[in-house]
């Protein structure tokens, strides 16, 4: 694999509100400070990450923000002061008696890419803390990491690393509601309101990353592969966790895919279980019932059951109406969503505070940190590709290169180096698109149809089919032509002779 | 006996027996814990099938029959066929030799039909061939076919090949009239495993000297199982009188046999399907390839490839939404761009689907070239052995 140095450069201001500077600054504010990190992922590759700070005091717009009530409230009117480009982050340090945080919280990130702390104390305690904050929000050596996932050695990244899906230009999610069991339940989904009211806002919000299509379906007489047990004590069916890897295999053979296109295909089913084992709960490893009843599978989807409440009067008829509950269900395929994407919250410190997304999906440094991810990894990407590439046409010498696959390698060339660049200064939505782009052109150059070596003979086997036609043939040619030469040689010599 | 036995050895002995339950009950949950851990082991989250089947005519029924069987032992244990690439080079099933048709068996005495109701042949007849397969597996497919004709894989598959046919040493024939030979297909996993288009590959090939094909692997994670080694033939398991050819090969019917067995949550590993087929039975003696794979065979799983167990987590955390929103405006609204109205001729782009030169199969001569050199070699033998003969040739 090719050796990737790339330096990872976030522009952060560290604002100090009124009370809470620390005394022992090096200088008097503002000034500004370099944290450099190595990252190093294998012998040959390293990221470095670059932290450009600025520290400066409160203006005085700001301390008028900060003066609000709730954190909610101070993040909301500071987002219009803040440095809006993609990658940056703006913390605003607060007295340690601050009210304004919850007691018992020492950090509180918001929505956007700003984070309220109480100072430490001491700068050093401050700067340990800002260190823990910046690598939430922006990137930690093992989200790095495993963004090169490849390219670590096995062993060194634990069963999370490579669960996440990868970098791809599209998604295709599909929305697929089973239906076991008709003749008692007939399910009314308003799939396309909730598309439109709670999915499409989370989409608009990743579209910098991708480009996502929707499209839903209703499948009926779709049973599980599994068959759930009668639990006495609940009056219940209970799915146990170590059965669930075998639900997914008989479903996924009727969910069907797009034929025209090749993007990873993300599916979201919803399961409403037949009459005759409702009310159905999914367990988890300690035997509880999970609150979501929902599971997903990594770099597939998610599943999630919803159970119909049993009739007030048992002799209702049959088919029973269903109308689903949207939004109920759009929160726990929109967490699921967020998970396969591997923006989890699971490992927040205690003291950190999380501002929740709401509908829009994502906070602002959520989607910093997925593109951080795949910048890094689309740059590692190209440069495999790019590089076996050339490998492989080094040892094929008579392949034939087309105009337009060599027109794809130098963009796909020129598009890595700009992505590092634009990386080295700070600029993250640059970067991130010039990487695509070179994703783009170096997969069009690699996959291209023509370079198949089967194509291309060798020069081995060249002479292995000419050899035994020719040589024949040329035995009484190369006689003749020596025979030729010797009577030239003597004639030239008789005239001598004869004198 | 039983009325001789003291009342306290009698305690003791079912104090002995309960705690010999108790830790066999613990040792379970531990043994249980530990298989979940193992089950995590293996890096995979999707697994992909290529099955080839080589050989054409009616007399190679045996060679078909083993490809669908190994199809079927595969759905059977779960991967689906949007992940299943099945070609087939000929077509048994509707052969007019066929005295069943729509069936192909392989069990004498018809017991067993792998042809089924649901096949879905990726590859049929003539589109079997070397270029095609190595595109298949390399990805540098026109981007005109279609999604089921691909192998969509991504660095986290597990990917089953299992190859059969007629063969000989260091080579494949394919559909009789031409070949396959191991370097070309080494060279092909490489270009897979450049662009991480597998995670774990398990190639199993049922030829005679199948072992010569497996000599030349030198990417990392590949397994690779045959039937026979170098200088050695695979023999044919038994003919059904009825129907006239041979049904199966030996050792993909003792493969078959072993994979009945198997069930989506069996703990079978490697070392077992190693065994299968002893020379006893097989009359050759099948060959294996470790050496590239890193994880040791006994803790690899036979549904770690021919199944598609998937990993699963629980779903803890929701996102709270703030119901009752309406319709949603994009902040982002679609550009429209001003395109001209295509005409019908000029929908489809023809310059990427059709090679802009024709591709030249294989490489002929000019005419010109063989005229001039007989015309060089008759110039030279008449230079050399005197002009006179010229006038008894012509």
């Amino acid at each position: 694999a090719a050796p990737v140095q790339v330096q990872l450069v976030v522009p952060m201001a560290v604002v100090f509100g009124p009370g809470a500077v620390p005394a022992d600054l090096p200088r008097p504010l503002p000034f500004r400070d370099v944290q450099e990190m190595e990252i190093s992922v294998n012998l040959r590759s390293s990221v470095t990450s670059r932290y450009e700070m600025l520290y400066r005091s409160t203006t005085a717009q700001e301390e008028a923000a900060l003066a609000a009530a709730t954190a909610r409230e101070a993040d909301a009117a500071l987002y219009p002061l803040q440095d809006p480009t993609l990658g940056s982050l703006t913390m605003y340090v607060l007295p340690e008696t601050s009210s304004l945080l919850p007691q018992g919280t020492s950090v509180y990130v918001g929505k956007h890419r700003s984070a309220l702390l109480r100072a430490g104390g001491s700068l050093a305690a401050l700067q340990a803390r800002l260190r823990e904050v910046t690598q939430l929000m922006s990137f930690t050596a093992t989200s790095i990491a495993a963004a090169l996932s490849d390219r670590v050695p096995d062993g060194r990244l634990g069963p999370d690393a490579r669960r996440n899906l990868k970098s791809s230009l599209g998604y295709e999610i599909t929305f697929s509601l089973l239906n076991p069991d008709p003749k008692s339940h007939t399910v009314d989904w308003d799939i396309e309101g909730a598309v439109n009211c709670y999915v499409k806002p989370v989409l608009d919000k990743l579209s910098l990353v991708a480009n996502f299509s929707v499209d839903s379906q209703i499948l009926y007489y779709a049973v599980l592969g599994v068959t759930p047990r009668y639990d006495k004590a609940s009056s219940s069916f209970l799915l146990s966790a170590h059965s669930l890897p075998h639900v997914i295999n008989p479903v996924e053979a009727r969910l069907g895919s797009s034929a025209a296109s090749l993007y990873p295909v993300l599916n979201f089913l919803l399961y409403v279980p037949e009459r005759s084992h409702s009310p159905l709960y999914i367990q988890d490893k300690d035997g509880a019932p999970v609150s979501t009843n929902a599971f997903h599978s990594p770099r597939w989807g998610g599943i999630m059951v919803y159970n119909v409440e049993a009739p007030a009067s048992p002799q209702a008829s049959l088919p029973l109406h269903v109308d689903v509950d949207m939004a109920r269900v759009m929160e726990v395929f929109l967490a699921q969503l967020r998970l396969l994407f591997g923006l989890s919250r699971e490992e927040v410190p205690p003291e950190f505070l999380l501002e929740s997304p709401g509908n829009e999906g994502l906070a602002d440094w959520e989607l910093d940190h997925l593109l951080w991810a795949h910048t890094v990894e689309n740059i590692a990407t190209v440069s495999t590709t790019l590089t076996s590439l050339a490998q492989l046409l080094d040892k094929i010498g008579n392949i034939v290169i087309k105009d337009d696959v060599a027109s794809e390698v130098y963009r796909a060339v020129a598009s890595v180096q700009s992505a590092v660049t634009k990386l080295s200064l700070g600029n993250l939505h640059a970067a991130f698109q010039a990487s695509k782009e070179a994703v783009t052109s170096s997969e069009r150059a690699f996959f291209d149809p023509s370079l198949l070596h089967l194509l291309y003979f060798p020069d081995d086997q060249k002479f292995a089919i000419y050899i035994p036609l020719f040589l024949p043939m040329a035995v009484p040619i190369l006689l003749s032509l020596a025979k030729i030469v010797r009577e030239t040689r003597l004639r030239k010599k008789e005239p001598t002779k004869m004198d | 006996m039983a009325a001789a036995v003291p009342g306290a050895a009698r305690a003791r002995a079912t104090a002995a027996l309960l705690l010999l339950l108790g830790c066999y009950g613990a040792a379970l949950a531990g043994g249980l814990q530990d298989q979940a851990e193992q089950f995590l082991r293996s890096g995979h989250t999707n697994n992909w099938a290529v099955l080839v089947c080589t050989s054409r005519f009616w007399f190679n029924y045996r060679h078909v029959a083993n490809t669908l069987s190994v199809y079927r032992s595969v759905k059977r244990l779960g991967i689906p066929d949007s992940h299943i690439v099945l070609m087939l080079a000929d077509d048994m099933a509707c052969n007019p030799r066929n005295p069943k048709p729509a069936t192909v068996f392989s069990h004498k005495n018809m017991e067993l039909n792998v042809y089924g109701d649901d096949v879905e042949v990726d590859y049929r007849s003539y589109e079997v061939t070397v270029e095609n397969f190595l595109r298949v597996l390399t990805g540098r497919i026109p981007p005109s076919t279609p999604r089921s004709k691909r192998l969509l894989s991504d660095d986290r598959s597990n990917i089953l090949i299992y190859m059969t046919g007629h063969g000989g040493n260091g080579f494949l024939k394919f559909q009789d009239s031409e070949e396959i030979t191991n370097v070309e297909l080494a060279d092909a996993f490489e270009q897979m495993w450049q662009k991480r288009r597998y995670n774990e590959l398990l190639f199993i090939i049922d030829t005679c000297q199948g072992a010569s094909m497996y000599e030349r692997f030198y990417s990392p994670n590949i397994m690779a199982l045959a039937s026979s080694q170098v200088g050695e033939d695979s023999l044919s398991h038994q003919p059904d009188l009825a129907i006239g050819v041979h049904l199966m090969d030996r050792y993909t019917f003792y493969v078959l046999e072993f994979l009945e067995e198997i069930h989506p949550a069996s703990q079978t590993n490697m070392n077992d399907l190693f065994q299968v087929c002893p020379k006893s039975l097989c009359v050759s003696t099948p060959g294996h390839r470790t050496d590239l794979f890193q994880r040791d065979p006994q803790n690899v799983l036979i549904t770690d490839f021919f199944g598609s167990v998937r990993k699963v987590e629980i779903t803890t955390e929701t996102l709270a939404l703030d119901r009752g929103g309406v319709g949603f405006e994009s902040k982002f609204p679609e550009e429209e761009l001003a395109t001209e109205p295509l005409k019908y001729a000029e929908q489809l782009p023809v310059a990427q689907i059709i090679h802009q030169k024709p591709k030249q199969k294989d490489w002929h001569p000019p005419g010109g070239f063989i005229l001039g050199l007989w015309a060089l070699i008759i110039m030279v033998f008449f230079k050399t052995y005197g002009i006179k003969h010229m006038k008894h040739v012509f």
